[in-house]
C-alpha cells in the first residue's frame, strides 16, 4: 500500500487550493493511497531507452503570425466576473506576501 | 525597520559575492505570445484582452511566430546555442494575475542555452558573463493594491486587476553564476543589465524601457569567505528595475548579507523586495515546498523545432552588435578614447547618434549632451534621456547659438526652459525675452559707460595691455545683463581704443 | 412515434431538401419530445427552444426563396442537434455539469459551434456530463445524473451520458460530445448509439473546456453511422486556433459511411481487450459479430496489444495530471462561482480554496488532489514520466497490431449500463469502465462504437468499438457502416426500435 499520509493530502490540498476538512483529508488520503496502488505499474515498464511521449500525434512549428485579430469588450471581459470595480477584476486583499 | 549591514569595503576585506541575474524582457511583437489580443502598453483597463488572454474555459494557446523569431534573435546575440528542438512547459501556481493560474514557459527545454556576453566596465575593464539559458515565457496581468496606505500589497484591502499585460512575450535571460567580480560586483551588475538592454533594444525585439517594465531584473547575490569555492547561501533580490537600483541592490545585499556572516549568522534563502526610497531590500517569502510548481509539458503547444536554415536567415538579419557599433561609432565621431568612454558611461552614445542625425556635427552634439545635459540629469538623479530634451531642440538650439542669436550663457538658460517644459528653444527663447544685443549702437553707448567707470583701465588697454579688456567687456556684460555677444563687444571696444587685436 | 423524431439525421436531410417537411417542424418535434421525456430521463441542462425555432424558421425561408443560398446550404441544414454541456456557446449557458461554472454565459463561441451555426443547424440545447467530463456515469452531475432510456434506473454511461441518452430517446437526432478515455463511446455502447472519437487533433478543441489537453477530442453521437459521418466533416477540419489541429483533410467520411464494406479487410481482435472482467452477454454479441464479419468476406486475426494492461494505469496518471492544471482557472476571479471561507481573514487564497471547495464535486476534487500528486516534486519521473512512457509503449503495439490487421475490434465497455450509485463509492470499479476505450485516447487513434445487440442477461444494449489507425478515421465508418446494416439486417431494423417507449408508454399506464 502506498504510503500517503493526511498531511500529504493536506499539503496537496494546499498546492491545489481546495480547502478540506479534516475528514476529507483522512478519506482522499485513503482512496489516493488506493488509486496510487492501482496505477504504479506504470513505472515497471517504463525503462530509460523508452522515449516519453506528450502528444499522441507528433507535430512541429503551429505557429501564428503576428498580427492582430479580436479582443473582447471590457464588458464582455468581465460579464462573468464575481465581482468588479472600474473595469478591473476585484479580488479580495493578497497577504501571502510581504 | 532597517536591516544591519557592514560597510562594503568591510565586506570586501572578508567576503567574495558571486552574483546571478534573471532578466526579463518584454517583447515588442505586435500581438500577445500565445493570442491575437494587441500587445500594447499604457491602455484602458481589460481592454487589450481576449478569452484566451483572460484564461476562459475551453481556450487554446497558438504561438505567436515572430516572438520566437525574437527569442532566436536574443539568443544568438547572446552567443547561445538555439536548440535544435524545444518546448512549452506549465509552471503551476495560483495567483490571481496569472489568468489559468498556470504559466506557460519553458522548463528543461529553454530555446537558447549555453552563451556568453563580454561586459565592459567604465575604465574599459571586460568581464564576460556566461549564460546559463534564455527562454519563452509569457507576462502577467497587473494588480493595483487599493485601500491600504502605502498603495502596496500589505494593508491592502482590496486588489484590481487589469489583464492587458496577460499574455505579452517574455525572454527570460538566466546567468550562470558569475564569480570574481569583487567589489566591482556592484558597477558589473548595472552594467550587465545595461548591456542586455542595449542588446535587445538594437535587435529591435523590445522597446528596451525599464520604466514601462519592458526590462525587469532579479538579482541574485551571495558571499563566500574569501579564497572559498563553495557559494554561499542566496538571495533573490525581486523587480529591480532601473540601471541605478540594481547597482544599489547588489551594493545593499552585500553588505547586509557581510553583516549577518560576519555576526556568525546564516543567510536565509529568500527573496528580497527592493525599496528604491531607502535603497535598501526586505524580506519576502522564505524558499519552500509552495515552489512546487509541478512543471510539465504543455499539452496544448506543440515542440518548437528551430532548423539550421531557419536560425541561420534569422541570424543573417541580425543588426551589428554594440560593441562593434560602438567601435564604428568612435571612429566616425572623431572622439578620442576618453571622451568616447565618457560617452558611453554617461549612457547617451544614442543620444549623440540621434542627434547627430538631427543634423548636429558630432563636435556639437557631444558638446551639448555632456556639457549640458549629463549634468543636469544628475542633478534631477534621472537618466540623461529621461529629461526629455530631444535631438531636433539640441540642433535648434545649437543653431540658435551659432547663429548669433544666443550665447552659451543664454543658451543654458533656454535648455533649462525646454527641460521645464515651456517649449521647443527658440519659444522658451522668446518667452523668456532672451535676446543676445548686438545692435552696436546699444552697445557702444554701454561700452562708453563702462571705459568712462574704469578710465585706469582703459588706459592700460591703450598702453598695448590686450588682456585688460575683460574687465571692460565684464562691465558692459553686466550692464546689458548677459543679453549681448561678447565677442563683438570686446571688438568694438578694442575698435574705440584703436588697438589692434 | 412521430416519424420525425425517430429519422436519423440523413433521412431528415433528405426530407428537408425535398421540401417534405419544414425545419420548423422537426425542430418543433423534438423541442415537444424533450419537454415530453426529458423530466424523466435529464438528457438536458439547458433547452434553447426559441434560438433553434429561429434558426430553423431561418433555414426553411431560405429554402423557400431556392436560388444560390438556398443551393449553398449545408447538407445537414435544418437538422437538430443537442450539444454536450462541456462546449462553449454564446447565447446559452455553459457548466460543464459543474456549481463552478453555474450560470456561466461565455462570450464567445467553440469552433464546433462556429460551424454549426454557419451550417445553420438548430441548436436544441445542452446536455448533461459528469463534472468536467470526469466520469463513466454522469452521475457526478453537479445536476443531477441523466438516466438511460432502455431502463431509466441504469446509467447512460459517461461522461457524455446526456448526448448519448438525448439521442437514444429521440430527443435529438444529433449531438455532439466529447471523449477523454471513452466519454463518447462508452456511453454509445450503453444506450444503443453510435459514437465516435476522431482521430487526435482532426476536430479542433477550441472551446471544449479541457479536462485532459492530450486526450480530449470532440466527436459525434448519432443513431446511424452514416449520421456519425454527417457530423464529423461538418464540425471537423484544420483549426489555426487549435495547435493540435491536424492540416489533413477528413473529407472522405461520409463516402466510406455510404460505401460500408468489409470484404477483403483484416480485422484484428485485441486479445487483451476480452476476457476477465467482460460481461458474458457482451463477449456473446461480440462473437457474433465477428462471425457476421467473416461471413461478409472479412479477415478476422487475433493481435496482441500486451502494454495495453498498463493503459489504465498510464491514463490515471497522465489524465488527472493535466486535469489539476486545466482546471486550475477556476478560482473564482474572473467567472464562475465565488466563496468567500466562512471566518478568518478574507485573503484570496482562501476565497480561492473556499470556491473550489465548495465549486467541484468529489470526482472533480479526486482527480486534481491524484494530479497534483503525480506532477509534485519527486514523484514525477515515477509517475507522470513514466506514463508518458507507457504512452509510447501503446502507440507501438498499435503500429505493430496494425501492420497484421485494417482495423481492430473489441467490445466498447466491459459491461452492460449498471445500475445508478452501484459504483458511485468505488471510483476504481468505476474506472474499469474505461478499459477498452482508453488504449485509443493514449495513442490519438480513432474509434467508434455502434451498437451490437443485447445482451442475454440483461436485455441492454452491447457496443462493439472499432479502432483505425491515426488519421484513418474513413476506414472506420466504411467497416462500420457494413457491421450496421449486416445488424440491422439481423434485427429488422434499428436497435433502437427494440427499446422500450418512453413517456407515452409512462402516460399510458397512468391512464
Amino acid at each position: 500500500m502506498a504510503e500517503i499520509t493526511r498531511d500529504d493530502v493536506a499539503h496537496l490540498a494546499q498546492l491545489a487550493r481546495i480547502e478540506m476538512s479534516a475528514h476529507e483529508l483522512d478519506r482522499m488520503a485513503g482512496e489516493l493511497a488506493h488509486i496510487v496502488d492501482a496505477v504504479k505499474s506504470v513505472s515497471e515498464v517504463a525503462a530509460p531507452d523508452v522515449p516519453a511521449t506528450s502528444h499522441p500525434i507528433a507535430l512541429s512549428n503551429v505557429f501564428r503570425e503576428d498580427v492582430v485579430g479580436h479582443v473582447l469588450t471590457p464588458d464582455q471581459a468581465l460579464s462573468g466576473a464575481p465581482d468588479a470595480d472600474d473595469h478591473r477584476f476585484k479580488v479580495p486583499a493578497i497577504l501571502d506576501e510581504e | 525597520m532597517s536591516d544591519p549591514t557592514l560597510s562594503f569595503d568591510e565586506a570586501m576585506e572578508q567576503f567574495d559575492p558571486v552574483l546571478g541575474f534573471e532578466v526579463h524582457v518584454e517583447l515588442n511583437t505586435k500581438t500577445k505570445m500565445f493570442s491575437s489580443a494587441p500587445n500594447a502598453f499604457g491602455d484602458d483597463p481589460n481592454t487589450n484582452v481576449n478569452e484566451v488572454d483572460l484564461g476562459l474555459p475551453g481556450v487554446l494557446p497558438v504561438v505567436n511566430k515572430a516572438a520566437v523569431e525574437s527569442s532566436i534573435k536574443i539568443g544568438l546575440a547572446l552567443n547561445c546555442e538555439i536548440a535544435e528542438s524545444c518546448r512549452f512547459a506549465r509552471k503551476n501556481y495560483f495567483y490571481p494575475d496569472t489568468p489559468k493560474n498556470f504559466q506557460t514557459s519553458q522548463y528543461d527545454e529553454p530555446i537558447a542555452h549555453d552563451g556568453w556576453i563580454d561586459i565592459e566596465l567604465e575604465d574599459g575593464e571586460v568581464f564576460r558573463v556566461e549564460i546559463e539559458r534564455a527562454h519563452m515565457e509569457e507576462d502577467a496581468g497587473k494588480l493595483t493594491h487599493m485601500g491600504g496606505a502605502t498603495g502596496r500589497i500589505q494593508g491592502a484591502e482590496y486588489s484590481l486587476v487589469d489583464y492587458n499585460r496577460a499574455g505579452v512575450p517574455l525572454v527570460e535571460i538566466v546567468t550562470k553564476p558569475i564569480v570574481g567580480a569583487g567589489r566591482r560586483a556592484p558597477e558589473l551588475a548595472r552594467a550587465y543589465v545595461s548591456a542586455i538592454r542595449e542588446i535587445v533594444k538594437n535587435l529591435g525585439v523590445s522597446d528596451a524601457r525599464m520604466e514601462r517594465g519592458n526590462v525587469r531584473c532579479d538579482a541574485n547575490v551571495s558571499l563566500m569567505p574569501k579564497g572559498a569555492t563553495k557559494f554561499g547561501i542566496r538571495s533573490e533580490t525581486k523587480n529591480v528595475n532601473s540601471l541605478r537600483s540594481v547597482e544599489h541592490a547588489v551594493r545593499h545585499e552585500i553588505q547586509r548579507h557581510a553583516a549577518v556572516l560576519a555576526g556568525g549568522g546564516t543567510v536565509t534563502q529568500e527573496t528580497r523586495h527592493w525599496h528604491e526610497d531607502t535603497r535598501t531590500t526586505t524580506a519576502g517569502r522564505p524558499k519552500s515546498d509552495a515552489d512546487d510548481y509541478r512543471y510539465f509539458p504543455e499539452p496544448d503547444l506543440v515542440p518548437v523545432v528551430a532548423t539550421r536554415e531557419w536560425v541561420e536567415s534569422i541570424r543573417a538579419q541580425l543588426p551589428e552588435p554594440p560593441a562593434e557599433r560602438r567601435k564604428r561609432l568612435k571612429a566616425a565621431w572623431g572622439y578620442s578614447d576618453p571622451e568616447f568612454r565618457d560617452v558611453v558611461n554617461a549612457g547617451v552614445v544614442d543620444a549623440i547618434e540621434e542627434t547627430i542625425s538631427a543634423g548636429a556635427t558630432p563636435a556639437a552634439a557631444r558638446k551639448w549632451w555632456m556639457g549640458e545635459i549629463v549634468g543636469r540629469a544628475k542633478v534631477a538623479d534621472v537618466e540623461p534621456a529621461e529629461l526629455g530634451v530631444t535631438p531636433e531642440a539640441i540642433v535648434e538650439l545649437n543653431g540658435l547659438v551659432e547663429g548669433g542669436k544666443l550665447n552659451n550663457k543664454m543658451a543654458a538658460q533656454v535648455l533649462d526652459g525646454v527641460i521645464a517644459g515651456e517649449g521647443t528653444p527658440t519659444q522658451v527663447m522668446e518667452a523668456r525675452g532672451l535676446v543676445l544685443v548686438s545692435d552696436d549702437g546699444a552697445l557702444l553707448e554701454a561700452i562708453d559707460s563702462a571705459l568712462a567707470a574704469q578710465p585706469e583701465v582703459a588706459e592700460k588697454i591703450r598702453g598695448g595691455k590686450v588682456q585688460a579688456v575683460g574687465a571692460i567687456v565684464g562691465g558692459v556684460m553686466k550692464a546689458t545683463r548677459g543679453q549681448a555677444d561678447a565677442g563683438r563687444v570686446r571688438e568694438l571696444i578694442l575698435e574705440k581704443l584703436g588697438v589692434n587685436a | 412515434m412521430n416519424e420525425l423524431i425517430t429519422s436519423t439525421a440523413n433521412e431528415l436531410a433528405e426530407k428537408l431538401s425535398a421540401k417534405e417537411v419544414s425545419s420548423e417542424e422537426v425542430t418543433q418535434a423534438h423541442l415537444d419530445r424533450i419537454s415530453e421525456v426529458d423530466e424523466q430521463v435529464h438528457a438536458f441542462l439547458h433547452v434553447n427552444t426559441e434560438e433553434a425555432l429561429a434558426v430553423a424558421r431561418e433555414v426553411d425561408s431560405i429554402r423557400a426563396a431556392g436560388g444560390d443560398d438556398a443551393a449553398a446550404l449545408h447538407p445537414l441544414a435544418g437538422v437538430p442537434i443537442a450539444i454536450k454541456d462541456l462546449i462553449v456557446t454564446v447565447g446559452q449557458p455553459t457548466t460543464a455539469g459543474s456549481r463552478m461554472l453555474e450560470g456561466w454565459m461565455s462570450p464567445y463561441d467553440a469552433t464546433v459551434i462556429k460551424k454549426i451555426r454557419a451550417a445553420k443547424l438548430p441548436m436544441l440545447g445542452k446536455t448533461n456530463l459528469d463534472e468536467f467530463a470526469m466520469g463513466s456515469s454522469t452521475e457526478h452531475s453537479a445536476f443531477g445524473p441523466t438516466r438511460n432510456p432502455w431502463d431509466l434506473e441504469r446509467i447512460p454511461g459517461g461522461s457524455g451520458g446526456g448526448s448519448a441518452a438525448a439521442v437514444a430517446a429521440f430527443e435529438a437526432p444529433l449531438a455532439l460530445g466529447t471523449d477523454t478515455g471513452g466519454s463518447i463511446r462508452q456511453p454509445g455502447a450503453v444506450t444503443g448509439t453510435v459514437g465516435v472519437k476522431p482521430t487526435y487533433g482532426a476536430v479542433s478543441r477550441y472551446g471544449a473546456i479541457a479536462m485532459a489537453s492530450s486526450l480530449d477530442q470532440i466527436g459525434p453521437v448519432s443513431r446511424s453511422v452514416l449520421d456519425a459521418a454527417l457530423l464529423q466533416e461538418l464540425v471537423g477540419g484544420h483549426d489555426p486556433f487549435d495547435s493540435t489541429s491536424l492540416t489533413d483533410s477528413f473529407d472522405t467520411l461520409v463516402s466510406a459511411a455510404r460505401n460500408g464494406s468489409v470484404e477483403g479487410l483484416r480485422i484484428g481482435v485485441v486479445k487483451e481487450l476480452g476476457g476477465e472482467g467482460f460481461q458474458p452477454g457482451v463477449e456473446a454479441r461480440f462473437r457474433d459479430a465477428l462471425e457476421m464479419l467473416r461471413g461478409a468476406g472479412a479477415e478476422v486475426v487475433e493481435v496482441s496489444c500486451p502494454n495495453f494492461r498498463y493503459a489504465l494505469g498510464a491514463y490515471y496518471l497522465i489524465m488527472p495530471s493535466e486535469v489539476s492544471s486545466n482546471l486550475a482557472k477556476f478560482d473564482g476571479v474572473r467567472y464562475g462561482l465565488r466563496v468567500l471561507p466562512k471566518e478568518g481573514p478574507l485573503t484570496i487564497e482562501r476565497v480561492m480554496g473556499a470556491t473550489r471547495a465548495a465549486g467541484f464535486g468529489e470526482e472533480a476534487k479526486r482527480r486534481i488532489i491524484l494530479g497534483t500528486y503525480a506532477l509534485s516534486a519527486g514523484y514525477y519521473d515515477a509517475y507522470y514520466g513514466s506514463a508518458q512512457k507507457v504512452r509510447t509503449l501503446i502507440q507501438r503495439d498499435f503500429d505493430a497490431a496494425f501492420a497484421k490487421a485494417d482495423v481492430l475490434i473489441s467490445p466498447t465497455a466491459p459491461t452492460t449500463a449498471f445500475r445508478l450509485g452501484e459504483k458511485l463509492d468505488d471510483p476504481l470499479a468505476m474506472y474499469l469502465n474505461d478499459v477498452a476505450t482508453i488504449p485509443a485516447n493514449l495513442a490519438g487513434v480513432p474509434g467508434l462504437s455502434l451498437p451490437g445487440g443485447l445482451a442475454d442477461e440483461d436485455g441492454l444494449p452491447v457496443g462493439i468499438q472499432l479502432l483505425a489507425p491515426a488519421r484513418e478515421d474513413a476506414r472506420l465508418y466504411k467497416v462500420g457502416a457494413a457491421l450496421e446494416s449486416l445488424l440491422e439486417a439481423q434485427w429488422g431494423g434499428p436497435l433502437l426500435s427494440k427499446a422500450p417507449v418512453l413517456g407515452a408508454a409512462k402516460t399510458g399506464e397512468v391512464n
